[in-house]
């Protein structure tokens, strides 16, 4: 009797076992022919969703619109898929091995909207072919296309971003040289996101005499009593904040408790947005951050992602928040992304593109004034034109501020100063070549082929 | 009726000291590498590498150094990913400055220099015990945490403090395509199991055993508790050390030191409490349990499919893996190999129990 009913056990659960095998073993069915596949590695959940999510939803919005109101890339589909990386680099490269080799092409592009992930991944892309977008991310020296042959920092790096907030606070204090003397600290995110600007501030407090304080704070940043108590001992006459998630909003409390001006603080372009700012209240007022252009506010393309994504009820996201400044950043990168496939097309045809195609239409990208307002981005952004040596394509931020209810541009335009950034972009490029032993192109012979 | 050693003698003592002393077993195991180096890499994919076998290969090897500490010599640490990060700087930096290093040789030296570093910190293990030492060990992690983000020699002045690598040669044989990364990982993991499980039978593994089981006996028996406790942490912190070099040069490529921050030696923990602790297996059990169920969690609503959105997957992801550990740990106290152990006993008497 026993040992039946053991046999019984032991037949339900080989029984379960192979439903659940043969179940697996079914995925969903894919359709090959014209479609472009687009991955994205998104984090809506942990302690960066309240950035994550927006610029997620901007994102696959974006596709979805390029789908709903122009059927695809010039009649090429775009089909996509998110993958949560928690802004974890392990979970982020997981998420890159699992998608790069989705749609009948491959992955066209990848866009981690993490510096750490960026940096896992720029060794990986050379050899799968995929090019890697990171719009106002990623390693500042990947500018250097002869080297990072895959990498595209396009519109924006953390030495731009750096070298132009100082060249915002030199112009407050009536020239470069008046920052003789004075302090800027630098309250970063300790991760390479945040270190990033350190080479390029160092730089330049070695050129125009000033004291550079650096102050980190560790992942996820909801600790930073003792960082803003250095802050109150050593009283800067500036402070940079380059955080990102929760980091920002706590900083920014920190400063309204520590008494510290908010008008003396500036933020890179990721600590600039609504989730930042909102839940510190009235204290947040007159804080500035950078931005590469209009941070917030609808155009003509919101205009269409109204009438074909959300009157249709396709959105992602809540109607309101279409606009949002990190929504509309998410647009923004899945929209040269999109371009890129496009320019690639001109060369190879209207077809479903590989990775490495999508990379020559990367490096050949023209988004100029018209193209732009044909977009229906006019006055989201600056116009961006990359080559085979410049992969960033635009040096160019402007000053915002937070009146208390939205972002305003208050300042700029300014141009990073190439004359300071160029020898570091070139010294840390060619430091990377060779420990990793790769051997730089030579852009002007395949100018020639 | 299969699983049973009847009629097997042992006529020498060579033969009563094998490690494997079940012919049944050995033929098991005999499998299990064949499949190891020859099947698998003829049945998987590369995603199935790079995402689960090679971050599995090289966490049970630091699993594994835990588990001599912890599990066999009694030395609670909370702090082994720190001597991960040890290995995986020091390989860094040997292949970076002394070029023509074989990446052999660079593995045995960064595991060195980890174990000089782990007897360092397992000193305060000669004087305090439990869960005081357990706090002290921490001091390790922090402190390393905080050498390697902040001494930039360490990172060879990188500018974002993220060190990146070469691909690995070996005699002429690149370490660059997943197949050859895992049989590598494999071979590595393969020797050190191996020579892990002839340690614990050694007289070095029976003097921590009797450390960990009862400290003033074992000495009254005439063990030297410095010799046992710094040896545990030596040998601990040198596998620990390799597998750190492995994770930096072959699982990360590039990496911050926030890839060795204490979520990872936590983690190692719970790898060895969930695995079994005292268990060469259940090293290996622990390792693929925390490796690879999140990322078969998060994979599976889309296999069966059921469309979720993405937060969704991601909360279920955490739910049911926290549902799971608390399960394995009410249903077996001692771990993922206590239950391998039950079903090995069980099948031995299978199917006449009585």
């Amino acid at each position: 009797m026993k040992l039946v009913e053991k046999m019984r056990v032991l037949a339900v659960s080989a029984g379960a076992v192979a439903a659940v095998v043969a179940v697996t073993a079914s995925g969903p069915v894919q359709a090959a022919d014209k479609e472009q596949f687009f991955p994205a590695l998104v984090y809506r959940t942990g302690a960066y969703a309240p950035n994550g999510v927006p610029f997620a939803n901007g994102y696959i919005d974006y596709l979805k619109l390029v789908n709903a109101r122009d059927g695809g890339i010039n009649g090429v589909k775009i089909t996509y898929e998110e993958c949560e990386t928690g802004y974890a680099t392990d979970r982020g490269v997981e998420c890159y091995e699992r998608l790069k080799g989705k749609g009948p092409t491959g992955a066209t592009v990848f866009q981690p909207l993490s510096t750490g992930i960026t940096f896992a991944l720029t060794d990986k892309a050379p050899k799968d072919k995929i090019p890697l977008v990171t719009a106002g991310y990623g390693r500042a020296d990947s500018v250097d296309g002869t080297v990072f042959k895959w990498n595209f920092p396009l519109g924006g790096t953390y030495w731009d971003a750096a070298d132009i907030l100082i060249q915002h606070v030199g112009k407050l204090e009536g020239g470069l040289d008046k920052l003789k003397g004075k302090k800027i600290a630098l309250v970063y995110h300790d991760s390479p996101y945040g270190k990033e600007p350190i080479p390029l501030l160092q730089e330049r407090s070695k050129m125009h005499g000033f004291e550079l304080l650096l102050l980190p704070v560790t992942h996820p940043g909801v600790e930073q009593k003792a960082t803003w108590l250095q802050i109150r001992q050593q009283r800067p006459d500036y402070v940079f904040l380059w955080g990102w998630g929760v980091m920002n909003s706590t900083s920014i409390k920190e400063a309204v408790a520590t008494g510290y001006p908010r008008d003396k603080m500036y933020g890179v372009w990721w600590s600039g947005a609504e989730p930042d700012v909102i839940p510190a209240g009235d204290g947040a007022k007159g804080y500035h951050a950078l931005t590469f252009l209009a941070p917030a506010g609808q155009g003509q393309v919101h205009k269409d992602m109204i009438k074909y994504v959300y009157d249709k009820g396709q959105g992602t996201g809540k109607k309101e928040e279409i606009g949002e400044v990190l929504y509309n950043r998410g647009m923004v990168s899945a929209m040269m992304g999109v371009e890129g496939v496009k320019r690639a097309q001109t060369r190879y045809g209207k077809k479903p593109l590989k990775g490495e195609q999508v990379r020559w239409g990367l490096e050949n990208l023209a988004l100029d004034a018209a193209a732009i307002k044909k977009l229906g981005f006019e006055g989201f952004m600056d116009p961006i034109q990359t080559t085979c040596v410049d992969h960033e394509g635009s040096h160019s931020a402007h000053v915002e501020t937070w009146d208390g209810k939205k972002w305003s541009v208050t300042a700029g335009p300014y141009e990073s100063d190439l004359q300071i950034i160029k020898p570091i972009i070139r010294a840390s490029a060619a430091k990377y070549a060779a420990e990793k032993h790769v051997t730089p192109r030579d852009c002007a012979k395949e100018a020639s082929m | 009726m299969l699983y049973r050693e009847n009629g097997q003698f042992k006529t020498t003592y060579r033969q009563d000291q094998q490690m494997l002393p079940i012919l049944q077993d050995r033929i098991f195991m005999a499998l299990l590498l064949a499949f190891v180096f020859v099947g698998a890499p003829l049945v998987f994919s590369d995603y199935f590498f790079l995402s689960i076998l090679i971050p599995f290969l090289i966490l049970s090897l630091a699993a594994l150094g835990l588990n001599l500490l912890v599990g066999y010599c009694g030395q609670i640490s909370i702090g082994h990913a720190a001597f991960m990060s040890v290995g995986a700087y020091a390989a860094y930096n040997l292949v970076l400055r002394i070029p023509q290093l074989n990446f052999l040789v660079v593995l045995v030296l960064a595991g060195l220099i980890a174990a000089l570093v782990g007897l360092l910190f397992g000193i305060p293990s000669l004087r305090i015990r439990g869960l005081y030492l357990a706090v002290a060990t921490l001091a390790a992690q922090f402190f390393m945490d905080w050498t390697f983000a902040r001494v930039k020699w360490f990172t060879n002045y990188a500018p974002s403090g993220s060190v990146s690598t070469a691909t690995i040669d070996i005699f002429g044989w690149q370490v660059n395509s997943p197949v050859r990364k895992y049989l590598f990982l494999a071979a590595v993991v393969t020797v050190f199991a191996v020579l892990a499980k002839n340690l614990v039978r050694s007289h070095m593994g029976r003097a921590w055993m009797a450390m960990r089981d009862m400290d003033v006996a074992a000495e009254v028996i005439g063990i030297r508790p410095v010799y046992a406790k710094l040896t545990a942490f030596g040998v601990s912190s040198f596998y620990v050390g390799v597998a750190g070099a492995l994770w930096g040069f072959v699982h990360l490529g590039s990496w911050e030191p926030l890839a060795f921050n204490i979520t990872l030696s936590l983690n190692l923990l719970f790898m060895i409490i969930i695995g079994g602790m005292g268990s060469i297996l259940g090293s290996f059990f622990g390792a693929f349990f925390i490796v690879a169920l999140p990322i078969l969690l998060n994979r599976a609503p889309d296999w069966i499919g059921i469309d979720l959105s993405t937060a969704m997957v991601s909360h279920m992801e955490s739910m049911i893996f926290g549902a799971l550990i608390v399960f394995f740990l009410i249903v077996e106290p001692q771990g993922l190999a206590r239950l391998w152990a039950i079903g090995k006993e069980k099948l031995r008497l299978w199917p006449f129990p009585h």
